[in-house]
């Protein structure tokens, strides 16, 4: 895997534009996914992840080949997107569909703004309220959750792509899990 | 609640982080059983990391990928002629040069659109046509820019014509060369060898000075 991307690499640094396509299509998902998490709305997800893609390819001679390149990937993006987060102002948009998500309309959206009337809650579909509760964490646990449990990104790896000792990363994770627990209380 | 060592919520974390030792997750387990305040919140820790793991994959719109091709820079091009100068610097250096040196001849070409002929006694110069009268003779070359010449008489030496027409009397005799010059082209060549010719002057030393 690694040899194939760095292969790649080598050809976009040589010019070749259309070599970093493979890239983007081998990780558009991972990143997706982990924007759409930490942020909440599908189309900042998109944004935010096709902006880290960008940046990636502006910035591919900086890479080190002999670092993982998912690792160098995933910095790019969740700095990205926690800059968003600090700039968020509420420009949620309550009545927008959700392209590309199966399911996951309204409630996902206000799900990382705001707090939401339990009964309300109650009613939700699982991944509707998966989404929910990942969002009404804090940011700083948000981020550590989302690569621990749903990249599964080993510890040392989440330090790797938050440029955070192991010990915080630590903390966080064991904050994250119990914020987690906390907020869900009486399932 | 009170009771319990604070040790233990640090175990049940590097428990579910999977880094604890032997002994600890021994004493761990052994709370577990005989406090039910620290058992449930385990089970809270367990199911919430358990729900938060259940959640689908979620994939990237269709159009990423393009969306992502469309926003990259349009470099490729740039990026070639770089590599292309890196590879030969000589070249590039070569081509700098014929670039820059038919700049300068080809806005003299443009700019060069005044009336002017070389100074030899015995020419009649009327309005933008220069004659050799008959029966007379020039010694020395004569260049005539953008202008009309007429030989009736005899000039002993080369005879140019710049963008312009020379017109020859039967009486006429030219001894050495006679050109007339309007293309592009032919006026560079002649610029070329007129240089040439100032840089290295021929042995015979008859240049003549343009005044």
């Amino acid at each position: 895997m690694d040899e194939l991307i760095n292969k790649r690499i080598n050809e976009v640094l040589k010019g070749n534009q259309n070599a970093f396509e493979e890239v983007v299509t081998l990780f558009q998902h991972r990143l997706y996914q982990v924007c759409y998490r930490m942020l909440g709305n599908a189309q900042e997800a998109e944004d935010i992840a096709q902006e880290a893609f960008v940046r990636a390819y502006i910035n591919i001679h900086t890479f080190d080949q002999k670092r993982k390149f998912s690792t160098w990937l995933f910095r790019i993006a969740t700095n990205l997107c926690i800059d968003r987060i600090r700039k968020k102002k509420p420009d949620y948009y309550l009545d927008a569909n959700v392209p590309g998500t199966d399911g996951l309309n309204m409630y996902s959206q206000i799900a990382a703004s705001g707090e939401l009337p339990e009964d309300e809650v109650e009613r939700m579909e699982l991944q509707e309220r998966i989404h929910y509760e990942i969002g009404r964490l804090p940011d700083k646990y948000r981020s550590v959750i989302v690569l621990r449990y749903i990249e599964e990104l080993p510890l040392q790896e989440i330090g790797d792509i938050l440029k955070l000792p192991l010990g915080t990363v630590k903390t966080r994770v064991h904050r994250g899990r119990e914020a987690l627990r906390k907020q869900m209380g009486n399932i | 609640m009170n009771t319990c060592p604070e040790q233990i919520v640090h175990y049940m974390h590097a428990y579910l982080d999977g880094d604890i030792s032997r002994d600890e997750e021994r004493l761990l387990k052994e709370h577990l059983v005989s406090c039910k305040e620290c058992k449930e919140i385990m089970n809270g820790l367990t199911e919430s990391i358990a729900f938060i793991g259940s959640a689908t994959n979620i994939k990237a719109p269709d159009s990423f990928v393009n969306g992502v091709m469309a926003q990259l820079p349009k470099e490729k091009s740039q990026a070639g002629v770089q590599r292309w100068l890196r590879s030969h610097p000589f070249l590039a250096a070569a081509a700098m040069f014929l670039i820059l040196m038919s700049a300068t001849l080809f806005s003299s070409y443009g700019n060069d659109q005044q009336f002017s002929v070389t100074k030899q006694p015995n020419l009649v110069v009327q309005g933008q046509t220069v004659l050799v009268p008959a029966g007379e003779t020039v010694k020395g070359d004569i260049v005539v820019k953008n202008g009309t010449l007429r030989i009736e008489g005899e000039v002993d030496g080369n005879v140019t014509v710049i963008r312009g027409s020379n017109y020859m009397a039967s009486t006429a005799i030219v001894t050495g060369k006679s050109e007339e010059i309007d293309k592009m082209f032919d006026w560079l060549w002649y610029k070329m060898k007129k240089t040439a010719k100032d840089i290295f002057p021929s042995s015979k030393g008859d240049v003549q000075d343009e005044k």
